[in-house]
């Protein structure tokens, strides 16, 4: 597939190194003469220097054939700009974009920008995981479904203690995929599995029914 | 939005002319461009943040114009004040003339000043 990475900095570089390895044709628009070099001395001529915003930066890259187009810049206008362009004025199937400000994924989807991947709110989430601090984690989000896949502890006193998994009131279409306890050994739970303080479960959670679903973990 | 030369100048002849202006910018000494009797409202702040806009009125603004120096920021406030606050009238300065044109396609008058100072150059040459 002939892929155009918008943004030629640590995620474009890396991700470009991924696309490559799983023998894919990319090209990486930077407007910056240096990373461009950076680049090419690593990975060969595939990098394009200019302003990925423009149009005819666009057409020396080849976007008329390009199957899918990645910005990743840490400027948000300039993704969108470069998403919109892409997927408007040169039918690209497939545009996805990052955004460095969480409050502009519902400004992208109004724009006609579904697919953005928000960085500040995946490396949080992550660190959040570390902390151990924190109830629930999203881990994964299935777009497309409207579905998260989390990973939620039981905290002390939640209504969920002691109550096998079949009895819990999960929101609809909610799914226990799996359980880690620390005594005993991780399992694939059925609706008998008790749950006990400190279990940590991977579930699978329509996005709207987040909250309703923390608060049956929701420790005291 | 963009209190630069241009957004300083058409701020200031709107405002004489009875409007009531808003003038939105990231850098407080931009605003020192505007004229001392200036009777508008000067509002620091980033004009894609739609909590900032709203702070600055942009519910009630019948015309939003975007003139920094930033194209792509230009286009993304511009879509915002049409898409999201249906502004009745957005304009937006687009440096680059092939990318005028899509813009307007979008739904907000995009105007490309090398167009028209091109525009203008050859009108004065043939004259």
């Amino acid at each position: 597939m002939y892929v155009i990475v918008v943004g030629g900095g640590d995620v474009g570089h890396y991700l470009c190194k991924q696309l490559l390895d799983e023998g894919h044709e990319v090209l990486v628009i930077e407007k910056d003469a240096g990373k461009c070099e950076h680049i090419e001395e690593e990975l060969g001529d595939m990098c394009l220097h200019g302003d990925a915003s423009e149009i005819a930066i666009l057409n020396k890259g080849g976007i008329s054939r390009a199957e899918m187009v990645i910005a990743v810049t840490g400027e948000d206008d300039n993704n969108l700009a470069a998403c919109q362009i892409a997927k408007e004025k040169f039918n690209v199937p497939r545009v996805i974009a990052r955004i460095n400000v969480p409050r502009n994924e519902k400004i992208f989807a109004k724009l006609g920008i579904e697919c953005v991947v928000d960085a500040v709110y995946l490396v949080s989430e992550h660190i959040k995981a570390e902390t151990m601090l924190f109830p629930l984690i999203r881990l994964f989000t299935i777009r497309d479904k409207g579905l998260e896949i989390v990973l939620v502890r039981v905290g002390k006193n939640s209504p969920a203690v002691g109550k096998p998994i079949g009895e819990l009131s999960l929101p609809l279409g909610s799914v226990v995929s799996s359980v880690i306890c620390h005594e005993v050994e991780s399992q694939i739970p059925t609706v008998d599995t008790i749950l006990r303080e400190g279990d940590e479960l991977v579930c699978l959670v329509p996005s709207e029914n987040i909250s309703l679903f923390q608060a049956i973990f929701r420790g005291s | 939005m963009g209190c630069g030369r241009i957004g300083a100048e058409l701020a200031h002849l709107l405002d004489v002319e009875g409007h009531k202006v808003t003038v939105i910018d990231v850098d407080n000494a931009s605003f020192d461009k505007l004229p001392p009797d200036f009777s508008g409202m000067a509002f620091l702040g980033d004009a894609t943040d739609e909590e900032v806009l709203r702070k600055a009125g942009m519910e009630q603004a019948d015309v939003f114009v975007a003139v920094t120096r930033d194209d792509e920021l230009n286009a993304m406030a511009a879509q915002i004040a049409k898409q999201i606050f249906d502004v009745p009238r957005v304009l937006c300065r687009i440096y680059d003339p092939l990318r005028e044109d899509f813009y307007s396609g979008l739904g907000v008058e995009a105007i490309s000043p090398t167009r028209v100072f091109v525009r203008l150059l050859k009108e004065r040459l043939e004259g």
